[in-house]
């Protein structure tokens, strides 16, 4: 094990990745010779060169679709976006084309390609710089859809990714950049796409929290573990293929269960969630799921505000006294 | 047919490392200023002197919000304009107040041209009820509708049609305004650009594109992210250009009036570019490895605030006496902006809910 921070686990994945596969090469905004916005790439540039490590203008939809006929060209592209608040711009190459080329053309053409970049809020950065887009983007067809919480996790799946045919959205964390956590040095390290993980066992009652809430959960069990409420934490890591089969072996364990979502209420992670397992374990409830997620609102820039919007411990822990009926 | 060697293949321009020895690189190239003294400009002296007394003001204000930054008063992204100012002076001594205007994140200065005061935006910038946006917008999103500034703008390229939509709504009800939308040379790489220029040329639209190219984009030059001169754009959709020297209020100030009132008359729009410098990294955590010192001083020696002070004084507009009581005025002021703001209450937590809706109890999902 090394202990890595989560944006160099991210780096060595591509790096190992781009010594592995030539025809894998990155581009994207300020990833070169910035050595990328958050330090994701840095150091790629030196080792792999010009050709296969790309500045891009800011020119989302563009090099998206660039991207697109890339990988249906035969190479292997990680686009990274600086975030996917800016991805939007790109979303038709993503949802109407990356998703679909295969299909409409009846299989003839494969598109094997990495969107990447940090995801939802990154603190006061305002309403257009903090929206959670991986249950949006897991409602279509044709994708398969990545938000890890911690470096370990980031390395083996970016690697996934990388190698997997179709197209792939791996997000990320601004705010998690930093994090440190050990990292399997096992050579070629993998994590297959669509295995969730149980982070904290516990009987008393699941959480479900993937990306940036895996945190807040976390911190929200060890204060219940306090009062002797023991959490299991279960972390899909993958959106889409979802662990289904983890979650309700869970939840027929602990029979309760919340889960943490950092995208707005409506048709969102939790929802699907709630009604699977409605669906899957109903008999074994023992009180309706609850769910925690961002307010049906913009992001405010106030920070009282803000942190008023971010979801917290305390709101994920009233929702555990909730399904346990400790209020 | 044999494969080439493909090694040595590069996509994007190279930068950093490539100067040749001992010259200074530029990250923008000015024109020519223009020669004209204020009479013949049509200035008076009354305005060269507001015209300082706001280039200050935008200065003196972005510096103390700089230092309100590093000491942890805000969070957030912090975009400075200095270096930037005269062409929001320029350009609003140019326009009819009433005239429309919008513009990217780095939008303080244009805020304070059109009205905020530096109390409102201080306190937005904080985050504070009282701020120009009520707190919710922040930095990147200062505004004041009533003056026609309809705000700063987060997403590169996003307001650019916006700034037309304005236009249109004034060719729409024959309102005789013209609109102007400002963006950085990063944001000429977007699509929406040009998308809007084919349109506002097709459907004569009574706008202004600005690009203020300030040689870069985040850390990238002008000539790694984008080809050909940027006021070459035009050309394709037939649309009207100019460059302006950016560091030269005067300058600023000659050109778009003239295309102001050549907008307003023909209701056909015009793509300017006005070349410029920033002073200050992109945000507040940029270690500007991309451009030399050297580079920065260059612009800094032609600063435009010192330029209109100079001629001030050689001209015998005012003397020291002026700018002494100006500034030590101004610097008050914005202190009293820093105070105000610091004592200032934050929003109420219920106010997170106002202004999603017009309606007074609208449908939150929960
Ligand atoms: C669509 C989109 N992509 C990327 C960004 C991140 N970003 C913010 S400012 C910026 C550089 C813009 O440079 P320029 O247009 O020259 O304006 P300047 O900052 O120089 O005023 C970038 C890449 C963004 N905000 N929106
Ligand atoms: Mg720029």
């Amino acid at each position: 094990m090394a202990e890595l921070q989560f944006r160099e686990a991210i780096k060595h994945a591509i790096d190992e990745e781009m010594g592995r596969d030539e025809r894998v090469f990155v581009m994207g905004e300020e990833v070169a010779e910035y050595n990328g916005a958050y330090k994701v790439t840095e150091g790629l540039l030196d080792k792999y060169g010009f050709k296969r490590v790309i500045d891009t203008p800011i020119s989302e939809l563009g090099f998206a679709g660039i991207g697109v006929g890339a990988a249906m060209g035969g190479l292997r592209p990680i686009v990274e976006f600086m975030t996917f608040n800016f991805a939007v711009l790109a979303a038709d190459q993503i949802i109407n084309h990356a998703t679909k080329v295969k299909y409409m053309t009846g299989g003839q053409a494969d598109c094997p390609i990495v969107f990447r970049g940090p995801n939802a809020s990154a603190g006061q950065l305002g309403a257009t710089h903090s929206v959670a887009y991986d249950s949006m983007y897991a409602q279509f067809p044709g994708l398969k859809v990545i938000y890890v919480s911690e470096p370990d996790d980031a390395k083996g799946l970016m690697k996934s990714a990388i190698r997997d045919d179709n197209p792939v959205l791996f997000m990320e964390s601004e705010q998690m950049y930093g994090l440190k956590g050990e990292v399997s040095d096992e050579e070629d390290y993998i994590i297959p796409i669509g295995k969730g993980k149980i982070k904290r066992e516990g009987s008393d009652v699941t959480i479900v929290a993937h990306g940036k809430m895996y945190h807040v959960a976390v911190q929200a069990a060890n204060q219940l573990a306090k009062d002797g409420v023991e959490v299991e934490i279960i972390d899909p890591r993958t959106v889409k293929p979802l662990d289904l089969p983890l979650i309700i072996e869970s939840v027929k364990k602990t029979n309760r269960c919340v889960v943490v979502d950092e995208a707005h209420p409506f048709a969102g992670f939790a929802s699907e969630i709630g009604f699977l397992i409605q669906r899957e374990a109903f008999d074994y409830l023992d009180a309706p799921v609850q769910r925690v997620t961002l307010p049906d609102v913009n992001a405010p820039f106030s920070k009282k505000l803000f942190d008023a919007w971010f979801p917290s411990p305390k709101q994920v822990i009233d929702a555990v006294n909730q399904v346990t009926y400790r209020t | 047919m044999a494969k080439k060697k493909t090694d040595d293949i590069v996509f994007a321009p190279r930068g950093i490392g490539e100067e040749s020895d001992g010259v200074v690189q530029k990250g923008v190239d000015l024109p020519p200023a223009t020669k004209k003294k204020h009479k013949a400009l049509g200035l008076s002296e009354d305005d060269l002197k507001a015209m300082y007394e706001q280039m200050y003001l935008q200065r003196r204000f972005e510096e103390r919000s700089m230092q309100q930054y590093q000491k942890g008063k805000f969070g957030g992204f912090l975009h400075l304009y200095i270096g930037q100012e005269a062409i929001s002076t320029g350009t609003v001594f140019a326009f009819d107040d009433k005239d429309d205007i919008i513009t990217g994140y780095r939008d303080h200065g244009w805020g304070l041209c059109r009205g905020i005061t530096p109390k409102e935006g201080m306190a937005e910038l904080f985050g504070k009820a009282t701020g120009c946006s009520k707190g919710k917008g922040g930095s990147m999103h200062f505004a004041k509708a009533e003056n026609h500034f309809w705000g700063g703008y987060g997403i590169v390229g996003g307001h650019i049609p916006i700034g037309a939509g304005l236009a249109f709504a004034n060719k729409y009800n024959g309102t005789g305004k013209i609109s102007a939308t400002f963006f950085g040379d990063g944001a000429v790489d977007q699509g929406a650009l040009h998308e809007t220029m084919n349109m506002a040329q097709l459907w004569k639209l009574p706008v202004i594109f600005v690009v203020e190219n300030n040689g870069y984009s985040m850390g990238t030059a002008a000539k790694r992210h984008t080809v050909a001169e940027i006021v070459d754009r035009a050309k394709g959709y037939e649309m009207k250009s100019a460059v302006i020297n950016g560091m030269d209020v005067f300058s600023v100030y000659e050109k778009m009036k003239e295309i102001a009132d050549d907008v307003r008359e023909n209701s056909k729009p015009y793509f300017v570019e006005i070349r410029t410098y920033r002073y200050r990294g992109h945000s507040m955590s940029d270690p500007q490895k991309y451009r030399t010192k050297e580079e920065l001083e260059e612009y800094q020696k032609i600063d435009p605030i010192l330029k209109l002070k100079d001629y001030i004084l050689s001209n015998k507009v005012a003397d020291e006496a002026f700018f002494t009581e100006v500034e030590d005025r101004i610097e008050q002021e914005v202190l009293d902006a820093v105070e105000f703001a610091d004592e200032s209450p934050f929003p109420e937590v219920e106010d997170m809910y106002d202004d999603m809706f017009v309606e007074d109890n609208p449908y939150f999902h929960v």
